[in-house]
């Protein structure tokens, strides 16, 4: 069976495909946060070297990791929306940003906490954090940009070149704590070596990861579909949706 | 025509020589205001000296980015810019040289008088000189493309700081690290090497980026 894939790049069938997705992304987040909070806080063992203390990577390695995705999905969204001027793509980089932002926020900030009782300090000029906190700059900047251009077509392009030039900082981040050797450890979890850490800890933090994807997924939906009413109020079928539920 | 792009801004920056002196004297100013705020203690200046004159560098480089195309998409100039038959990348890249000339190249003559004042060693006062005169061409690019994208926007000058500093910040890091690594003995040649090669990489994509960027202002 062949699926139409185009359809749902026009913004009135998406918008009604989001309706119905975002009910079972939401519930899926809740349910795997629950989950993975539970792990976190109930069945993964005491560190032996940094006490409770560690418990804050649930969050922590989890935020930093989405802080970067969304990232590079939001460049990629709005590179395809600059290359083939397509209108939904350029909605959904718009729709990324705050809750990247917030990721990267989330990340720095549960750094901060974290990095107290196990450094001593709040914040150190390292490598990683400092990378991480252009990115929040970055993201900071697509947004202002954005909100500083009234044409949405134009805000969409400028906005996708500040995304893509921006870009570079994320393999930065990503390989900052193996280029420079400071205080931020170095990763915990890759892709080509067995983990080396207790496997309930893994377990949870996996667990939380994916209850942020399913958060952030959620929550673009909602965003991108108040894009889509705001650009696409002059058309008919918004006007009907309206009268529909009025 | 690259040449004669940047001849032309060159004039039409003589012809109005106050801002050019505006750049430098911003450089000078805020270079020579911190051992007045942090106190006059020569060890500590010698520290601070070359991260102070590479942050006053951004910031006067910044200072005039707004002007590097503004002028001309007022009075239409740019328009017939976007679109002559010539390339766009190469028309920009003349607009970035001659930025960098009329506020780039004082900086780079005005540090090692700075770094004097800062009782810089004489090769650290070298090795600054020379992190600059790669670094400044760098910032002249970057700022092109954020100089372009805030083209004609209310509060353009604001937001061309939060989209440039950030992509500015490895500039910084390396540019005043070459100059703390030839101080401590370490020798300044890779870091210099890194800025040589942001140079490159900018050069090559910056004028590119930018070029786009004024077709998406202009449209």
């Amino acid at each position: 069976m062949a699926i139409n894939w185009f359809k749902y790049s026009s913004p009135a069938s998406f918008y009604f495909l989001a309706g119905k997705m975002i009910p079972l992304f939401s519930v899926a987040a809740v349910l795997f946060c629950a989950v993975g909070l539970y792990i976190g806080f109930f069945v993964a063992p005491t560190d032996f070297q940094q006490g409770e203390a560690y418990r804050i990577i649930f969050i922590h390695v989890p935020a930093a990791w989405m802080s970067m995705f969304l990232y590079v999905v939001m460049a990629v969204w709005a590179g395809i929306g600059l290359a083939f001027n397509t209108r939904l793509s350029s909605m959904v980089a718009t729709a990324i940003a705050p809750t990247g932002a917030m990721f990267t926020f989330l990340a720095l900030w549960t750094g901060a906490l974290w990095g107290k009782p196990m450094w001593g300090t709040w914040w150190v000029w390292d490598a990683r954090l400092t990378s991480e906190l252009i990115l929040l700059f970055l993201y900071i900047g697509f947004m202002s940009l954005q909100a500083a251009i009234d044409d949405p077509r134009r805000a969409d392009k400028a906005g996708a070149m500040i995304a893509l030039v921006g870009v570079v900082n994320v393999p930065i981040i990503y390989f900052s704590v193996k280029w420079w050797n400071t205080l931020h450890q170095g990763a915990s979890v890759s892709l080509t070596q067995s983990p080396k850490m207790a496997t309930t800890m893994l377990t949870g933090m996996l667990i939380m990861s994916i209850a942020c994807w399913m958060y952030a997924i959620a929550v673009i939906l909602i965003r991108t579909r108040a894009i889509i009413l705001e650009r696409e109020r002059h058309t008919s079928w918004v006007g009907e949706l309206q009268g529909a539920e009025r | 025509m690259f040449f004669r792009i940047t001849q032309r801004d060159l004039l039409l920056a003589m012809r109005r020589r106050s801002d050019v002196l505006t750049t430098l004297f911003f450089f000078v100013i805020v270079v020579s205001l911190f051992p007045l705020g942090v106190g006059p203690e020569m060890s500590m200046l010698r520290t601070m000296a070359p991260g102070v004159v590479w942050v006053a560098a951004l910031l006067a480089s910044m200072l005039s980015l707004g002007r590097m195309f503004s002028s001309d998409h007022v009075d239409g100039t740019l328009e017939q810019m976007v679109l002559s038959p010539q390339s766009l990348s190469l028309l920009v890249l003349g607009k970035a040289l001659a930025h960098w000339l009329v506020t780039g190249v004082p900086l780079v003559l005005m540090a090692p008088v700075l770094g004097i004042q800062y009782d810089l060693p004489g090769d650290s006062l070298l090795v600054l000189t020379a992190s600059l005169l790669l670094g400044t061409p760098v910032l002249s690019l970057i700022g092109a493309i954020g100089a372009a994208l805030t083209l004609g926007l209310r509060g353009g000058g604001v937001l061309v700081s939060l989209l440039v500093l950030p992509l500015y910040i490895p500039v910084l890091i390396f540019g005043a690290g070459a100059v703390e690594a030839s101080a401590a003995g370490l020798g300044a040649a890779a870091h210099l090497s890194l800025l040589g090669a942001f140079l490159l990489a900018s050069v090559v994509l910056a004028p590119w980026t930018t070029a786009l960027s004024l077709r998406i202002s202009m449209e």
